[in-house]
Protein backbone atom coordinates (compact mmCIF):
# COMPACT_ATOMS: atom_id res chain seq x y z
CA UNK A 1 0.00 0.00 0.00
CA UNK A 2 2.83 2.28 1.13
CA UNK A 3 4.85 1.95 -2.20
CA UNK A 4 1.78 2.67 -4.37
CA UNK A 5 0.94 5.89 -2.35
CA UNK A 6 4.86 6.84 -2.97
CA UNK A 7 4.16 6.15 -6.98
CA UNK A 8 0.69 8.46 -6.95
CA UNK A 9 2.32 11.29 -5.04
CA UNK A 10 5.77 11.09 -6.77
CA UNK A 11 3.61 11.56 -10.41
CA UNK A 12 1.08 13.56 -9.66
CA UNK A 13 0.76 15.12 -6.12
CA UNK A 14 4.30 16.16 -5.98
CA UNK A 15 5.49 15.73 -9.74
CA UNK A 16 8.98 17.05 -9.78
CA UNK A 17 8.93 19.57 -12.52
CA UNK A 18 5.56 21.20 -11.87
CA UNK A 19 5.60 21.38 -8.31
CA UNK A 20 9.09 20.85 -7.39
CA UNK A 21 10.86 23.29 -9.88
CA UNK A 22 13.33 20.46 -10.41
CA UNK A 23 15.20 19.97 -14.27
CA UNK A 24 13.14 22.63 -16.35
CA UNK A 25 15.99 23.34 -18.28
CA UNK A 26 15.44 20.77 -20.48
CA UNK A 27 12.33 20.81 -19.45
CA UNK A 28 12.27 24.24 -21.53
CA UNK A 29 14.87 23.27 -23.97
CA UNK A 30 14.15 19.63 -25.29
CA UNK A 31 10.56 19.79 -25.54
CA UNK A 32 9.86 20.77 -28.80
CA UNK A 33 9.05 17.79 -30.69
CA UNK A 34 7.08 14.53 -28.51
CA UNK A 35 10.25 12.46 -30.09
CA UNK A 36 13.01 13.73 -28.56
CA UNK A 37 10.95 14.62 -25.75
CA UNK A 38 10.00 10.83 -24.79
CA UNK A 39 13.84 10.31 -25.46
CA UNK A 40 15.27 12.54 -23.19
CA UNK A 41 12.85 11.52 -20.32
CA UNK A 42 14.00 8.05 -20.86
CA UNK A 43 17.11 8.55 -20.59
CA UNK A 44 16.75 10.71 -17.23
CA UNK A 45 14.62 7.79 -16.21
CA UNK A 46 17.14 5.88 -16.10
CA UNK A 47 20.22 7.88 -14.94
CA UNK A 48 17.90 8.77 -12.02
CA UNK A 49 16.80 5.45 -10.62
CA UNK A 50 20.23 4.54 -10.78
CA UNK A 51 21.40 7.23 -10.05
CA UNK A 52 19.82 7.00 -6.77
CA UNK A 53 20.56 3.48 -6.12
CA UNK A 54 23.85 4.10 -6.07
CA UNK A 55 24.12 7.42 -4.15
CA UNK A 56 22.03 5.92 -1.48
CA UNK A 57 24.68 3.35 -0.93
CA UNK A 58 27.45 5.38 -1.41
CA UNK A 59 25.56 7.49 1.41
CA UNK A 60 25.76 4.93 4.06
CA UNK A 61 29.66 4.50 3.52
CA UNK A 62 29.85 8.04 3.60
CA UNK A 63 27.87 7.91 7.40
CA UNK A 64 30.04 4.76 8.23
CA UNK A 65 33.17 7.18 7.93
CA UNK A 66 31.34 10.26 9.73
CA UNK A 67 32.19 11.98 6.25
CA UNK A 68 28.88 13.50 5.09
CA UNK A 69 30.08 16.77 4.10
CA UNK A 70 31.54 14.73 1.26
CA UNK A 71 27.95 14.03 0.02
CA UNK A 72 27.63 17.11 -2.75
CA UNK A 73 30.59 16.42 -4.14
CA UNK A 74 30.74 13.06 -3.93
CA UNK A 75 27.23 12.64 -5.27
CA UNK A 76 27.82 14.90 -8.47
CA UNK A 77 30.64 13.10 -9.40
CA UNK A 78 28.95 10.00 -9.32
CA UNK A 79 26.29 11.34 -10.94
CA UNK A 80 28.62 12.59 -14.02
CA UNK A 81 30.24 8.85 -14.23
CA UNK A 82 27.43 7.05 -14.48
CA UNK A 83 26.19 9.90 -17.61
CA UNK A 84 29.07 8.98 -19.00
CA UNK A 85 28.29 5.12 -19.41
CA UNK A 86 24.73 6.16 -20.39
CA UNK A 87 26.38 8.39 -23.26
CA UNK A 88 28.51 5.47 -24.55
CA UNK A 89 26.01 2.59 -23.97
CA UNK A 90 23.48 4.73 -26.08
CA UNK A 91 26.03 5.46 -28.96
CA UNK A 92 26.58 1.46 -29.24
CA UNK A 93 22.98 0.82 -29.50
CA UNK A 94 20.73 3.75 -30.63
CA UNK A 95 23.01 5.86 -32.94
CA UNK A 96 19.62 7.63 -33.81
CA UNK A 97 18.59 8.24 -30.37
CA UNK A 98 22.05 9.59 -29.86
CA UNK A 99 21.52 12.36 -32.23
CA UNK A 100 18.38 13.04 -31.54
CA UNK A 101 19.48 14.15 -27.62
CA UNK A 102 22.71 15.79 -28.85
CA UNK A 103 23.89 18.23 -26.47
CA UNK A 104 21.46 17.68 -23.97
CA UNK A 105 23.01 14.13 -23.03
CA UNK A 106 25.44 15.42 -21.03
CA UNK A 107 23.53 17.96 -19.43
CA UNK A 108 21.49 15.18 -17.32
CA UNK A 109 24.92 15.75 -15.51
CA UNK A 110 23.83 19.03 -15.13
CA UNK A 111 20.34 18.21 -14.59
CA UNK A 112 18.74 19.15 -11.23
CA UNK A 113 16.65 16.69 -11.36
CA UNK A 114 18.90 14.12 -10.90
CA UNK A 115 20.88 16.02 -7.89
CA UNK A 116 17.85 16.83 -6.76
CA UNK A 117 16.35 13.25 -6.40
CA UNK A 118 19.70 11.19 -5.03
CA UNK A 119 19.80 14.25 -2.28
CA UNK A 120 16.12 14.25 -1.19
CA UNK A 121 16.36 10.63 -0.68
CA UNK A 122 18.86 10.70 1.72
CA UNK A 123 18.05 13.76 3.87
CA UNK A 124 14.40 14.26 3.64
CA UNK A 125 11.77 12.75 6.47
CA UNK A 126 8.55 11.56 4.37
CA UNK A 127 5.36 10.72 5.38
CA UNK A 128 2.75 8.47 3.85
CA UNK A 129 -1.03 7.78 5.25
CA UNK A 130 -0.40 8.94 8.67
CA UNK A 131 2.38 6.77 9.39
CA UNK A 132 5.79 8.47 11.45
CA UNK A 133 8.26 10.64 9.32
CA UNK A 134 10.71 8.55 8.63
CA UNK A 135 13.91 8.30 6.26
CA UNK A 136 13.47 6.20 3.12
CA UNK A 137 15.37 2.77 3.30
CA UNK A 138 16.36 1.25 0.06
CA UNK A 139 13.08 -0.14 -1.76
CA UNK A 140 11.29 2.95 -1.05
CA UNK A 141 14.26 4.74 -2.34
CA UNK A 142 14.46 3.24 -5.48
CA UNK A 143 10.65 3.40 -6.09
CA UNK A 144 10.25 6.70 -5.29
CA UNK A 145 12.93 7.80 -7.53
CA UNK A 146 11.91 5.55 -10.47
CA UNK A 147 8.27 7.20 -9.98
CA UNK A 148 9.42 10.37 -9.55
CA UNK A 149 11.33 9.75 -13.12
CA UNK A 150 7.88 8.96 -14.88
CA UNK A 151 6.30 12.15 -13.32
CA UNK A 152 9.40 13.69 -15.43
CA UNK A 153 8.22 11.83 -18.48
CA UNK A 154 4.37 12.59 -18.11
CA UNK A 155 4.88 16.82 -17.55
CA UNK A 156 7.48 16.17 -20.52
CA UNK A 157 5.38 14.51 -23.05
CA UNK A 158 2.50 16.45 -22.44
CA UNK A 159 4.31 19.85 -22.95
CA UNK A 160 5.90 18.55 -25.90
CA UNK A 161 2.38 17.72 -27.15
CA UNK A 162 1.51 21.57 -26.63
CA UNK A 163 4.29 23.23 -27.48
CA UNK A 164 3.55 21.40 -30.64
CA UNK A 165 0.45 22.54 -31.22
CA UNK A 166 1.69 25.97 -30.19
CA UNK A 167 4.03 26.29 -33.15
CA UNK A 168 0.95 26.30 -35.52
CA UNK A 169 -0.41 29.41 -33.59
CA UNK A 170 0.57 32.82 -34.29
CA UNK A 171 2.18 34.10 -31.02
CA UNK A 172 2.83 38.06 -30.59
CA UNK A 173 6.58 38.72 -30.77
CA UNK A 174 7.54 39.85 -27.05
CA UNK A 175 5.98 36.42 -26.39
CA UNK A 176 8.26 34.40 -28.99
CA UNK A 177 9.71 31.04 -27.70
CA UNK A 178 10.62 30.84 -24.07
CA UNK A 179 8.30 33.54 -22.24
CA UNK A 180 4.71 31.80 -24.06
CA UNK A 181 5.97 27.98 -22.83
CA UNK A 182 6.39 29.67 -19.29
CA UNK A 183 3.03 30.56 -19.82
CA UNK A 184 2.06 27.38 -21.35
CA UNK A 185 3.96 25.64 -18.04
CA UNK A 186 2.37 27.97 -15.93
CA UNK A 187 -1.18 26.44 -16.70
CA UNK A 188 -0.26 22.91 -16.89
CA UNK A 189 1.10 23.56 -13.05
CA UNK A 190 -2.18 25.00 -12.20
CA UNK A 191 -3.86 21.83 -13.76
CA UNK A 192 -1.62 19.28 -12.01
CA UNK A 193 -2.33 21.30 -8.60
CA UNK A 194 -5.95 19.92 -9.08
CA UNK A 195 -3.74 16.77 -7.94
CA UNK A 196 -2.62 17.99 -4.36
CA UNK A 197 -4.95 17.20 -1.23
CA UNK A 198 -5.36 13.82 -3.36
CA UNK A 199 -2.94 11.99 -0.81
CA UNK A 200 -1.90 13.64 3.27
CA UNK B 1 36.22 45.77 -22.42
CA UNK B 2 36.43 48.11 -19.49
CA UNK B 3 36.14 46.55 -16.28
CA UNK B 4 33.04 48.64 -15.44
CA UNK B 5 31.23 47.01 -18.98
CA UNK B 6 32.26 43.29 -17.54
CA UNK B 7 29.72 43.99 -14.44
CA UNK B 8 27.20 46.22 -16.42
CA UNK B 9 26.94 43.54 -18.84
CA UNK B 10 25.52 40.83 -16.49
CA UNK B 11 23.37 43.56 -15.61
CA UNK B 12 21.55 43.75 -18.69
CA UNK B 13 22.79 42.52 -22.35
CA UNK B 14 23.53 39.22 -21.12
CA UNK B 15 20.91 39.01 -17.74
CA UNK B 16 21.27 35.23 -16.70
CA UNK B 17 17.48 35.43 -16.25
CA UNK B 18 16.28 37.08 -18.43
CA UNK B 19 18.36 37.25 -21.38
CA UNK B 20 20.20 33.86 -21.61
CA UNK B 21 17.78 31.45 -19.99
CA UNK B 22 19.84 29.93 -17.47
CA UNK B 23 19.21 28.77 -13.85
CA UNK B 24 15.84 28.45 -14.29
CA UNK B 25 15.39 26.10 -11.33
CA UNK B 26 16.21 28.21 -8.43
CA UNK B 27 14.86 31.23 -10.38
CA UNK B 28 11.53 29.24 -9.98
CA UNK B 29 11.44 27.85 -6.54
CA UNK B 30 13.11 29.55 -4.21
CA UNK B 31 11.24 33.10 -5.06
CA UNK B 32 8.19 32.24 -3.23
CA UNK B 33 9.52 36.33 -1.22
CA UNK B 34 11.32 38.83 -2.11
CA UNK B 35 13.94 37.82 0.59
CA UNK B 36 14.05 34.31 0.02
CA UNK B 37 14.98 35.48 -3.78
CA UNK B 38 17.71 38.24 -2.82
CA UNK B 39 19.48 35.70 -0.05
CA UNK B 40 19.30 32.64 -3.02
CA UNK B 41 21.20 35.60 -5.83
CA UNK B 42 23.53 36.30 -3.01
CA UNK B 43 24.45 32.65 -2.04
CA UNK B 44 24.34 31.78 -6.08
CA UNK B 45 26.82 35.26 -6.96
CA UNK B 46 28.72 33.77 -3.53
CA UNK B 47 29.80 30.68 -5.60
CA UNK B 48 30.02 32.49 -9.31
CA UNK B 49 33.22 34.71 -7.62
CA UNK B 50 34.63 32.53 -6.24
CA UNK B 51 34.85 29.23 -8.64
CA UNK B 52 35.16 31.84 -11.33
CA UNK B 53 38.40 32.85 -10.52
CA UNK B 54 39.77 29.37 -9.30
CA UNK B 55 38.99 28.01 -12.08
CA UNK B 56 40.87 31.34 -14.38
CA UNK B 57 43.26 30.95 -11.80
CA UNK B 58 44.07 26.91 -12.70
CA UNK B 59 42.59 26.58 -16.27
CA UNK B 60 46.11 26.39 -17.81
CA UNK B 61 46.51 23.45 -15.55
CA UNK B 62 43.32 21.19 -16.44
CA UNK B 63 43.60 18.83 -18.94
CA UNK B 64 40.95 19.56 -22.21
CA UNK B 65 39.48 16.36 -21.89
CA UNK B 66 38.64 16.69 -18.18
CA UNK B 67 37.90 19.66 -17.55
CA UNK B 68 34.09 19.87 -16.83
CA UNK B 69 34.41 17.22 -14.09
CA UNK B 70 37.20 19.22 -12.97
CA UNK B 71 35.41 22.21 -12.73
CA UNK B 72 32.41 20.57 -11.43
CA UNK B 73 34.84 19.75 -8.48
CA UNK B 74 36.02 23.23 -7.86
CA UNK B 75 32.19 24.35 -7.73
CA UNK B 76 30.88 21.44 -5.23
CA UNK B 77 33.89 22.18 -3.29
CA UNK B 78 32.98 26.12 -2.93
CA UNK B 79 28.96 24.83 -2.33
CA UNK B 80 29.82 22.35 0.42
CA UNK B 81 31.56 25.94 2.04
CA UNK B 82 28.37 27.85 1.18
CA UNK B 83 26.80 25.21 2.93
CA UNK B 84 28.65 25.79 6.23
CA UNK B 85 28.91 29.05 6.25
CA UNK B 86 25.05 29.22 5.95
CA UNK B 87 24.40 26.78 8.18
CA UNK B 88 26.14 28.38 10.89
CA UNK B 89 25.65 31.90 10.42
CA UNK B 90 21.88 31.77 9.20
CA UNK B 91 20.36 28.64 9.80
CA UNK B 92 16.63 29.96 9.12
CA UNK B 93 17.48 31.23 5.51
CA UNK B 94 19.49 27.51 5.10
CA UNK B 95 16.18 25.79 6.33
CA UNK B 96 14.48 27.83 3.71
CA UNK B 97 16.39 27.10 0.54
CA UNK B 98 16.65 23.55 2.25
CA UNK B 99 17.52 21.91 -1.52
CA UNK B 100 18.27 24.29 -3.90
CA UNK B 101 21.90 25.48 -1.79
CA UNK B 102 23.69 22.36 -2.82
CA UNK B 103 21.81 22.34 -6.20
CA UNK B 104 23.88 25.41 -6.74
CA UNK B 105 26.50 22.61 -8.29
CA UNK B 106 24.27 22.14 -10.87
CA UNK B 107 23.53 24.99 -11.50
CA UNK B 108 23.98 26.30 -15.36
CA UNK B 109 24.74 29.90 -14.76
CA UNK B 110 28.13 28.82 -13.09
CA UNK B 111 29.21 25.75 -15.30
CA UNK B 112 28.31 28.21 -17.92
CA UNK B 113 30.13 31.34 -17.38
CA UNK B 114 33.64 29.01 -16.30
CA UNK B 115 33.25 27.61 -19.92
CA UNK B 116 32.64 30.58 -21.70
CA UNK B 117 34.56 32.99 -19.68
CA UNK B 118 36.58 32.28 -16.95
CA UNK B 119 38.63 29.58 -18.71
CA UNK B 120 40.28 32.44 -21.06
CA UNK B 121 40.48 35.50 -18.68
CA UNK B 122 42.12 36.42 -16.13
CA UNK B 123 41.46 35.93 -12.53
CA UNK B 124 40.69 39.89 -11.80
CA UNK B 125 38.56 39.79 -14.88
CA UNK B 126 36.71 36.47 -14.06
CA UNK B 127 36.14 38.18 -10.52
CA UNK B 128 34.55 41.25 -12.15
CA UNK B 129 32.20 38.56 -14.74
CA UNK B 130 30.99 36.54 -11.54
CA UNK B 131 30.32 39.69 -10.01
CA UNK B 132 28.25 41.02 -13.00
CA UNK B 133 26.53 38.05 -14.16
CA UNK B 134 25.97 37.34 -10.14
CA UNK B 135 24.23 41.01 -9.82
CA UNK B 136 21.98 39.86 -12.55
CA UNK B 137 21.52 36.71 -11.23
CA UNK B 138 20.15 38.31 -7.78
CA UNK B 139 18.26 41.69 -9.39
CA UNK B 140 16.45 38.87 -11.34
CA UNK B 141 15.34 36.70 -8.70
CA UNK B 142 14.39 39.24 -6.48
CA UNK B 143 12.54 41.14 -8.70
CA UNK B 144 10.40 37.63 -9.63
CA UNK B 145 10.33 37.42 -5.69
CA UNK B 146 8.79 40.82 -4.95
CA UNK B 147 6.22 40.75 -7.88
CA UNK B 148 5.15 37.00 -6.41
CA UNK B 149 5.17 38.58 -2.65
CA UNK B 150 3.18 41.43 -3.42
CA UNK B 151 0.37 39.39 -5.73
CA UNK B 152 0.56 35.94 -3.79
CA UNK B 153 0.43 37.64 -0.03
CA UNK B 154 0.00 41.69 -0.82
CA UNK B 155 3.11 42.51 1.21
CA UNK B 156 6.87 43.98 0.56
CA UNK B 157 9.88 41.95 1.84
CA UNK B 158 7.49 40.64 4.81
CA UNK B 159 6.19 44.02 5.39
CA UNK B 160 2.53 43.73 5.01
CA UNK B 161 0.33 47.17 5.20
CA UNK B 162 -2.94 45.65 4.65
CA UNK B 163 -4.65 42.75 5.69
CA UNK B 164 -6.19 40.95 3.10
CA UNK B 165 -5.52 37.99 1.24
CA UNK B 166 -3.27 38.04 -2.07
CA UNK B 167 -3.83 35.61 -5.15
CA UNK B 168 -2.55 32.41 -3.45
CA UNK B 169 -1.62 30.64 -6.98
CA UNK B 170 1.39 33.13 -7.30
CA UNK B 171 3.08 32.36 -4.24
CA UNK B 172 2.30 28.48 -5.73
CA UNK B 173 4.19 26.59 -8.41
CA UNK B 174 1.98 28.31 -11.56
CA UNK B 175 2.36 31.59 -10.10
CA UNK B 176 6.35 31.52 -10.21
CA UNK B 177 5.65 30.11 -14.24
CA UNK B 178 3.30 32.71 -14.87
CA UNK B 179 4.94 35.68 -13.12
CA UNK B 180 8.34 34.79 -14.69
CA UNK B 181 6.73 34.60 -18.36
CA UNK B 182 5.44 38.17 -18.03
CA UNK B 183 8.27 39.76 -16.41
CA UNK B 184 10.70 38.34 -19.35
CA UNK B 185 8.16 39.45 -21.64
CA UNK B 186 8.50 43.63 -19.96
CA UNK B 187 12.03 43.06 -20.17
CA UNK B 188 12.38 42.32 -23.79
CA UNK B 189 10.00 45.60 -24.26
CA UNK B 190 12.14 47.62 -22.12
CA UNK B 191 15.39 46.39 -24.03
CA UNK B 192 14.14 46.52 -27.76
CA UNK B 193 13.76 50.26 -27.85
CA UNK B 194 17.39 50.90 -26.67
Amino acid sequence: MEYILIIISAIFVNNIVLSQFLGICPFLGVSSKVNTAAGMSGAVCFVITLATVVTFLLNKILVLCGIQFLQTIAFILVIAALVQMVEIVLKKISPSLYQALGIFLPLITTNCAVLGVAINVVTKEFTFAGGQPHLFGLGEATVYAFATSLGYGLAMIIFAGLREQLSLNNVPKAFKGVPIALLTAGILAMAFMGFSGMIQ
Amino acid sequence: MSKLNLITKGLVKENPTFVLLLGMCPTLATTTSAINGLSMGLATMFVLILSNMAISAIARLIPDKVRIPAYIVVIATFVTLLQFLMQAYVPSVYDTLGLFIPLIVVNCIILGRAEAFANKNGVVDSALDGIGIGLGFTVALTLLGLVRELLGNLSLFGWKPVQADGILAFVLAPGAFIALAYLIVVFRKLTEKK
